[in-house]
């Protein structure tokens, strides 16, 4: 960051505006933007989505879609004016001087080539000769860290792992020795140790490559691991822009200090311990059985796991993807056939329950998705959504449909959406009514699946705030999936540690965050990104 | 890899005893070849012979196990009309069918196809509306009513006769391929534009890949997966559409001929037919499996 003195900027963006399509939710994507990078550096583009902050990237690659035009403003590359939007001058400069990585790592990799026929056709297009581009290519996968770069060399993408995948991106985007690279969201899909080894690739790579870096990104812990400078942007305005210590310390912009105190890990102020058992499970294994007749493999989802939720807890179970976590819930909700234990419901065995049995457990215990666009029926209006639930259930329309209303207000939202679509309303307003739904059955225990993972930092919060709110007026006991411990920390008495289908920790939420006895629960706990600068924050508070 | 083809070869096995089975049940079911053979006033007795004759006295289980025993042997029967093996009769009219098919398929992928790739790259405009436009109207319009068409267009404009055994194949092959000319050209476009706006073609484009070579190398293969799959499938309709389109032409391939042996009750014959279509339908798919193998190493990978 020394080095990166304003006299000689690598990339300067000058009061961009890109103006959306007549009919987009507001006149322009981005507005009047300008930023700076330097060489080394890291600048953050903070935002949530919908911020524009993803459109400035595009823009700087010439990559805009065709329905968003530039209206005002201009980018300079080492001191030179781009090209205008889409122009064919670009294709020097793309991955030559500007590279690019992107959220999804293992499908921006075309799935039926090898990986190093599309890292030679990089060379090749940009005119490498062919006797240089093996080893070229082998050198830059080394680089990024990739143990055996001969297999990689020959994988295919789908036999990469989250990581590998997005190593190989990182390589792809690094073979042709670029100054700026744009990273937008690249460690948002991955898990958080994966996402740390990402970070400090990055890192080490712009300190020995002098790259300097743009930064998308919505999350404030990967901000303060990585940037040197930060940019804050709100309905595509940049509000508040300045170095790290500046922005993350002393916010002045009130969307800023917003945010910030969204992303601040919270604790659950947690009641003594529990004694009755709600829900329990006692040995849970599950096996699934993949492939046909003649290549039938096993996977082992859930190695005896037992646990307990009583009335009106939180319990929350926090893993990694590939952890078993969703699978024990599945199994939790009955809906897969144990290989082994038992899943007990007030006291009563419902491991082989059918019918009557399995009807009332299933309206005790209700679920919450992660995916609030998938979890409701697009043509369905809300008030039906709700109400349908208890109307299967015995209860009369017009009392089920009043309840609806109640509980739409009572989740944030107001009588008039029982008439609305699902698509007329955004993520956070869609899992508020995936949770009135929820409710309406009054179940005893609600399960919520990575509920809150999909939306944005500080609607995430709100959603929090609204379970437990919604736990205390109705005391329903909760058992929550989660991979973010930050989550896991904010809602949960309880918190149970899952790694590769078995319980390796478990105990208070203090406990487990605080003191953590297992390895793998302390290395996720390291991984979490802003480690240093949230827990500095947070003894501060 | 092996169990998938494994797998796959069993499937194909048992696809053909099932329909060679099902075949053997609904002949005979569906009334009594000796009596359809004989003018309608004939004897009691004379059926009889002929019943006899063809081996239908014998109780179902015989007939059944001695028809399987005979297709494991090459023996499919004679026809009772010519008494010649039905597998030469076949196999003379083979020729003409394959032409017809042919013709009509490499009409289809390469006219559907190639129309369905430039809808996909000039989506949005005119020449996008026009070709979508025609494929529907090739999907749509009945293949006898396009034969007869064409048949009048050319006999009356033309002057020339387009039917028969020495006929020029150009006009039979449109008709027959139309349909699936439409078809093709209607998924080619919805598959490709699928794959050029995928998040790899976008990163190929950010890595300075140009637009001919995205298309080319990453749109397009990847576009290929589901098509094949239509492909095969379609080759069902084809050989649906060829037994129409000759009895339009008056050409003489195998469809004619079923016709022709249904008509006439010949059950030798149609049982083999429809074997023959069913075991074209079976390696066609086969086919098909298999070049998933080539093209999708996904699949090579389960």
């Amino acid at each position: 960051m020394a080095d990166a003195g304003p006299s000689d900027p690598l990339l300067t963006v000058n009061g961009l505006s890109v103006a959306l399509p007549p009919s987009g939710d507001r006149a322009e994507a981005v507005s009047t933007v300008s930023l700076e990078i330097g060489r080394s550096e890291v600048l953050c583009l903070v935002g949530e989505s919908g911020s524009g902050k993803t459109v400035v990237g595009q823009t700087i690659l010439g990559m805009l879609p065709r329905a968003l035009t530039v209206t005002a403003g201009d980018v300079h590359f080492e001191g030179s004016r781009l090209p205008p939007q889409r122009d064919a001058a670009y294709r020097v400069l793309r991955s030559a001087k500007i590279a690019t990585i992107f959220q999804d790592a293992t499908a921006s990799l075309d799935p039926v080539q090898r990986i190093g026929t599309q890292l030679d056709e990089i060379l090749e297009v940009h005119g490498v000769a062919r006797a240089e581009r093996r080893a070229r290519t082998l050198e830059t996968l080394g680089s990024v860290a990739l143990k055996d770069p001969e297999r990689i060399y020959r994988a295919y993408p789908h036999q990469l792992s989250g990581g590998q995948a997005q190593r190989v991106v990182i390589a792809a985007a690094l073979l042709l020795t670029p100054s700026v690279l744009i990273a937008d969201e690249p460690t948002t899909a991955l898990d958080v140790t994966t996402q740390a080894e990402i970070l400090a690739l990055i890192d080490r790579l712009r300190k020995e490559r002098g790259l300097g870096v743009l930064f998308i990104t919505h999350d404030f812990g990967v901000v303060a691991d990585i940037a040197d400078r930060v940019a804050v942007m709100k309905d595509g305005h940049v509000v508040e822009q300045g170095s790290a210590a500046d922005v993350l310390n002393r916010p002045q912009d009130p969307y800023t200090q917003k945010l910030l105190a969204a992303a601040q890990p919270r604790m659950r102020h947690t009641g003594q311990a529990a004694r009755d058992h709600l829900l329990e499970a006692e040995g849970v294994s599950l096996t699934y059985h993949v492939g046909g007749i003649f290549n039938r493999r096993d996977i082992r989802a859930v190695r005896d796991v037992s646990l307990s939720v009583a009335p009106g807890r939180t319990v929350a179970v926090v893993g990694e993807s590939g952890s078993g976590k969703s699978s024990l819930a599945r199994c939790l909700l009955r809906l897969e056939e144990l290989d082994e234990g038992a899943i007990r419901f007030r006291g009563t065995d419902l491991t082989h329950a059918k019918g009557g049995a399995l009807r009332s457990f299933r309206k005790a215990v209700q679920v919450v998705l992660q995916d609030p666009y998938a979890a409701l029926n697009p043509r369905q209006t809300i008030r039906s959504a709700v109400a349908e639930g208890p109307i299967i259930h015995g209860i009369p329309r017009a009392e089920a449909y009043a309840r609806a209303e109640e509980l739409l207000v009572l989740t944030g939202l107001s009588v008039q959406a029982a008439d609305r679509y699902p698509q007329e309303f955004s993520g956070g307003q869609r899992q508020r009514i995936c949770i009135a739904r929820a409710l309406a059955m009054e179940p005893e225990i609600l399960i919520a699946d990575e509920a809150v993972s999909a939306l944005d930092v500080s609607i995430q919060a709100q959603i929090l705030d609204l379970f437990a709110d919604m736990q205390r007026t109705f005391g329903f006991a909760m058992l929550f999936i989660t991979h973010d411990l930050r989550v896991a920390r904010a809602i949960s008495d309880e918190i149970l540690v899952m790694k590769a289908g078995q319980v390796v920790e478990r105990g208070s939420a203090e406990q487990v965050l605080h003191a953590p006895s297992h390895a793998y629960t302390r290395a996720l706990l390291q991984s979490a990104p802003g480690q240093g600068f949230f827990s500095e924050a947070g003894s501060a508070a | 890899m092996t169990g998938y083809i494994l797998s796959r070869l069993i499937r194909a096995a048992l696809t053909l005893l099932i329909t060679v089975s099902l075949v053997f049940v609904f002949i005979r079911f569906s009334g009594d070849p000796a009596a359809a053979l004989v003018p309608p006033d004939a004897p009691e007795e004379v059926i009889e012979q002929y019943r006899q004759a063809m081996g239908l006295d014998q109780p179902l289980w015989k007939q059944y196990s001695g028809y399987i025993g005979g297709i494991l042997q090459g023996d499919f029967g004679y026809s009772v009309h010519t008494g010649r093996a039905v597998e030469d009769i076949f196999l003379e009219r083979l020729p003409f069918t394959l032409r017809l098919g042919l013709s009509a398929l490499t009409i289809a992928l390469v006219f559907g196809i190639g129309l369905g790739v430039v809808a996909a790259i000039r989506r949005g405009t005119a020449i996008d509306r026009i070709v979508m436009g025609f494929s529907v109207f090739a999907f749509a319009m009945p293949n006898f009513l396009f034969g007869l068409v064409l048949i009048l267009v050319g006999a009356l404009v033309f002057q020339v006769f387009l039917g028969g055994a020495d006929g020029w194949v150009l006009m039979p092959a449109l008709t027959l391929g139309l349909a699936a000319m439409g078809s093709f050209a209607r998924f080619a476009r919805s598959s490709l534009l699928e794959t050029i706006n995928a998040p790899y073609v976008r990163a190929a484009e950010a890595r300075g890949v140009p637009f001919r070579r995205r298309i080319l190398r990453h749109a397009a293969p990847n576009a290929a997966i589901p098509l094949v799959t239509l492909i095969g499938l379609s080759l069902g309709s084809l050989i649906a559409g060829s037994v129409v389109t000759e009895q339009v032409f008056a050409w003489p391939g195998v469809g004619q001929l079923l016709v022709r042996s249904v008509a006439t009750r010949d059950i030798a014959t149609v049982q083999f037919l429809v074997l023959a279509v069913a075991a074209t339908m079976v390696v066609a798919n086969l086919v098909v499996d298999f070049l998933y193998l080539v093209i999708d190493p996904r699949i090579r990978a389960k």
